[in-house]
């Protein structure tokens, strides 16, 4: 086990550039998810971390070994694929045992290995089957339990749970959350689902194009993002995000965002928007801010009537949505609460959790 | 008036289903009845084949009988005659060393360059993956000419080792060409995977791609196997003696002698050459159909 | 996190001091690689070059020495062919013979294909296998058996035509009927392996689009001209320009049922430049003989490739 250091790390592929200036410390222990749509260069960056991938620029170390030069198996690392990649002529014990037998452990310590890691795993019983004969479920135990037995430094996890159906993927993430528990391997895992990406890390790494736009904390993510990206791409729904101008009102601020709703920006954010004042501004507020009018945040926020133009009953809540100015907005509101489509509805918003973007930057102000 | 409206509906909806199933009965006999027209066209020369070998010399002489049928008893003379009285069994003995050398050179040859072409890419690999394929497509009836001298060049002619030399021009490309589609179809992470757990490129190939690819190989054995087993431009051209002849050129030519045909030793020992590929056939149907087809769906 | 940021600074310096040769040590990586990728094609290289490549261009030098090989003559052999009728006549004769026996083959493999595939699914397998033992049993012999089928005094064929009160036909003595018997011989061995590829192919025909169109009321003949065809084409073709080549370059047949006789009226190239080059000694003859059919063999190939990539991305 061991830290994962990144440093100014880089791939280009010709006169592509794929991944650039990637800077990251990953100590001893840690669960660090990269998250991003498609393209963003989070498999690449993994794919480097494993050797798959040359590195054009910089350099990655892991437990203090700088590993730019080493062919993945001296990496002392284990992956595990989104397709499992199990060999298919071999038995689930001998998937596990291959890369302990490619270095000539002795027999008696991978029995042992591949009975504890089994045991851990729940797969005792399949030992003896060839990956045809698993569910993709089991196949994705297997997988595990081939990185588990190596006992490596770092675990990479390359969208393990992409080619699982939703009810699984969920189980899984249990699964993985819970032996990450027990073994206590650095490790860093690759998904483009940002629920996975909450649920399971330590640290969230969020990338878009190719770079970092940041990190944290799941939590620190969902109520602070740095990034119009982050601010859009965590949380799902994602932050409505409302072209506004932010207008000077006496002493406060209004943030208007058509002719006829502005609102009022409340005193404790006002201090940090002064600067801004005048300027075109994104405003950003969360669906589960815009709520009905009763409830238990009760006077806490500001009134605006909207008409609904779609309505999607979740059960546990109902999502509103409506324009402003063009723009779609949702909103989630208690199933009694909810009006019918075309119909008028009295929401409130909770200006507390609000955030502002400078659209020219795209940066959280 | 209105019971009609209702059960005019329904009565023609069962018109329809029993016409429709009336139908694909029809349609299945015509297909069996034509199927039939041609499996007796296509199975006729290899019956009359084995009637004729089971006859007797008399009986295949004798022009007033039937001779699609067996009419004065089964003989298995023809076959004794065949191996106690020519060399039939010398032409086996050259086919089966020539066939064995052939596949094994065949498989390690391609097997290797299928690696090599479809995992591991260098410079120039695509372009030679291409090449060997279009050496595929050049016949033998334009290579043997000048295979003759080089043949005779290195001293072969007239030797089945000759035959070992240049059967390979037949069986390596196409060999190479299927294996390198049967590598290509296994997924990436496959061998990634191998690497991460340590494995060299030839621990790669031997303890991952050619169990996995095992269908393939055995196609492609398949393959290497029945064509220089029915190979007949190469030995026709470079071989003249009966101790170096094998099978196919030797039971066309040699056991035809002088003016008179024995027909029925003939046809035996047509037969039993032909024996080794059609049990092949029989017993690993679904890999020879692989090779087949494989050529032009992979790759 | 502040300590793992100390422990990297110190080592930062002397690292990109040795930057250099850490690339050159990468680079080694890469070329051990190439290395070990290029020596296992030189196998195959070895054998393409020395038994294909070089012997197809020694085939042109050949072609244009005298028949003791002692000099050069230029172009004689080839003007020397062009001369001769019986050269025409093979032309002829290997053009009829290879469309004609394509053309048959190809027709008879897509009717056989499409009965097979309309049978249930269980019979399939005995079928496709009946059907396919011309292709498995060696051409050479087979061809001896059709020959004993046509034999002049006792042909099983005749016994049957004059059974159904037809004159006897004397198959291989007739030139006509002999260029027949040829192409006959042709058509029945390479018909099944038609039947295969369409086979395959109309199995990779999702079988939804068959009933999507049912739906919008396609008649068979609709489903089979506007699904079935332009769903295989590609494989028709690749299928068709490959046995083009194979009957084209066909040898065994005509040289076993007829060796060319009567007359010379059955000739191909093959077995011409055969007669030429091996039996009468005239090596470079022969070889120019056989070079004629490159061009053809050429074109044929360049467009199968073509139709192999075509394919190739469409599955993949």
């Amino acid at each position: 086990m061991a830290e994962v250091t990144l440093r100014n790390v880089g791939k280009r592929y010709d006169d592509v550039v794929a991944v650039s200036n990637i800077n990251l410390d990953i100590p001893n222990h840690e669960f660090v998810v990269l998250v991003g749509p498609s393209g963003c260069g989070k498999s690449t960056t993994l794919r480097m971390i494993a050797g798959l991938e040359e590195i054009s620029d910089g350099e990655i170390s892991i437990g203090g070994e700088v590993v730019n030069d080493l062919p993945p198996k001296d990496r002392d690392i284990a992956m595990v694929f989104q397709n499992y990649a199990l060999y298919p002529h071999m038995t689930v014990a001998e998937n596990m045992s291959f890369g302990l037998k490619l270095r000539k452990f002795p027999k008696t310590e991978i029995k042992q290995r591949v009975d504890n890691a089994a045991r851990i795993l729940d797969i005792t019983e399949l030992l003896g089957r060839r990956p045809k004969q698993l569910s993709g479920g089991q196949r994705q135990r297997v997988a595990m339990g081939r990185a588990i037995v190596r006992n490596p430094k770092v675990f990479l996890f390359d969208e393990p749970l992409s080619n699982l159906d939703a009810k699984l993927r969920v189980q899984m993430r249990t699964e993985i959350k819970r032996v990450h528990q027990k073994v206590k391997t650095t490790t860093v895992y690759v998904t483009h689902d940002q629920v996975e990406a909450m649920t399971l890390a330590d640290r969230v790494v969020v990338m878009n194009n190719g770079k970092i736009e940041q990190i944290g904390t799941p939590n620190d993510l969902y109520h602070h993002p740095k990034t119009r990206f982050v601010a859009s791409f965590i949380g799902s729904p994602g932050m409505n995000l409302i072209p506004a101008k932010l207008e000077s009102n006496g002493s406060g601020l209004n943030i208007r965002l058509s002719e006829k709703l502005s609102f009022h920006i409340p005193e404790s954010r006002a201090a940090r928007y002064r600067a801004h004042t005048g300027k075109d501004v994104l405003f950003g507020l969360r669906p589960e801010h815009l709520t009905e009018t009763r409830g238990s945040e009760n006077g806490v926020g500001q009134e605006f009537p909207v008409t609904l133009d779609v309505v999607e009953p979740m059960g546990m809540e109902t999502m509103v949505f409506f324009k402003v100015d063009g723009t779609e907005v949702c909103g989630r509101v208690e199933p009694t609460a909810a009006k019918k489509s075309g119909e008028e509805m009295q929401l409130r918003a909770n200006l507390d959790h609000m955030h502002l973007i400078d659209p020219a930057t795209n940066v959280v102000l | 008036m209105s019971t009609a409206a209702i059960a005019v509906p329904t009565t023609k909806r069962i018109g329809v289903g029993a016409s429709l199933r009336r139908n694909r009965r029809w349609a299945l006999i015509t297909s069996y009845f034509f199927l039939i027209l041609f499996a007796i066209f296509f199975l006729m020369p290899p019956y009359y084949m084995i009637v004729t070998a089971l006859k007797s010399d008399a009986e295949v002489a004798h022009m007033a009988t039937n001779p699609w049928i067996i009419a004065n008893g089964l003989t298995l003379d023809q076959f004794k005659i065949l191996f106690m009285q020519t060399d039939f069994l010398i032409f086996f003995k050259n086919t089966v060393i020539v066939t064995v050398c052939v596949v094994a050179i065949t498989m390690v040859v391609s097997v290797l360059a299928a690696f090599s072409l479809g995992r591991m890419k260098f410079w120039g690999s695509s372009i030679l993956a291409t090449g060997i394929f279009l050496t595929y497509l050049v016949p033998d009836t334009l290579l043997f000419i000048p295979l003759f001298q080089i043949v005779k060049s290195v001293g072969l002619l007239n030797s089945y080792w000759g035959m070992v030399l240049v059967y390979p021009t037949l069986t390596v490309p196409f060999c190479t060409w299927i294996m390198i589609g049967y590598f290509q179809s296994i997924p990436k992470e496959l061998d990634e995977a191998a690497l991460i757990d340590g494995a060299s490129h030839m621990q790669m190939l031997t303890k991952i791609f050619i169990p996995v690819a095992l269908p393939g190989i055995i196609a492609a054995m398949i393959f290497a196997f029945t064509v220089s087993w029915a190979a007949f431009v190469y030995p026709m051209a470079f071989l003249y003696s009966a101790d170096q002849q094998v099978l196919t050129v030797g039971t066309v030519t040699s056991l035809i002698r002088g003016d008179v045909y024995k027909w029925g030793m003939l046809m035996a020992g047509a037969l039993v050459a032909a024996a080794p590929p059609l049990v092949i056939y029989a017993f690993l149907m679904d890999y020879y159909i692989a090779g087949l087809t494989a050529g032009a769906t992979k790759g | 996190m502040a300590d793992i940021v100390q422990s990297w600074m110190p080592t930062e310096l002397p690292e990109t001091e040795k930057a250099p040769a850490k690339k050159s040590g990468l680079r080694r990586l890469m070329r051990r690689h190439s290395t070990t990728a290029v020596l296992m094609c030189l196998p195959l290289i070895v054998i393409v070059a020395g038994l294909i490549i070089y012997p197809a261009f020694y085939s042109i030098y050949l072609s244009m020495l005298n028949k003791s090989q002692t000099h050069f003559i230029g172009l004689s052999n080839f003007n020397f062919l062009l001369s001769r009728d019986t050269f025409w006549m093979v032309v002829e004769q290997s053009a009829i013979f290879a469309l004609s026996a394509v053309f048959f083959k190809a027709l008879i493999g897509l009717i056989t294909a499409h009965l097979v595939n309309n049978l249930p699914a269980k019979g399939q397998r005995k079928w496709r296998g009946m059907l396919l033992v011309p292709w498995v049993i060696p051409l050479a012999l087979s061809t001896l058996g059709w020959w004993w089928l046509f034999d002049p005094t006792y042909s099983a064929i005749n016994f049957i035509l004059s059974g159904l009160g037809f004159e006897k036909i004397a198959w291989l003595s007739t030139p006509y009927w002999a260029r027949f018997s040829v192409i006959l011989v042709n058509v029945w061995y390479g018909a099944p392996f038609f039947l295969i590829m369409y086979l395959a192919a109309l199995k990779s025909v999702p079988e939804q689009l068959y009933e999507a169109a049912s739906i919008d009321g396609a008649t068979a003949w609709q489903k089979f001209r506007h699904i079935t065809l332009p769903m295989m084409h590609n494989i028709i073709a690749i299928t068709v320009l490959f046995s083009l080549i194979v009957t084209f370059a066909n040898f065994d047949v005509v040289q076993i049922m007829t060796a060319g006789g009567p007359r010379n009226m059955t000739h191909v190239f093959a077995t011409y430049s055969f007669l030429l080059g091996i039996r009468s000694g005239d090596l470079p003859l022969g070889a120019a003989t056989s070079l004629f059919m490159f061009p053809i063999l050429a074109i044929a190939a360049v467009f199968i490739l073509r139709g192999v990539r075509k394919r190739g991305r469409e599955i993949g």
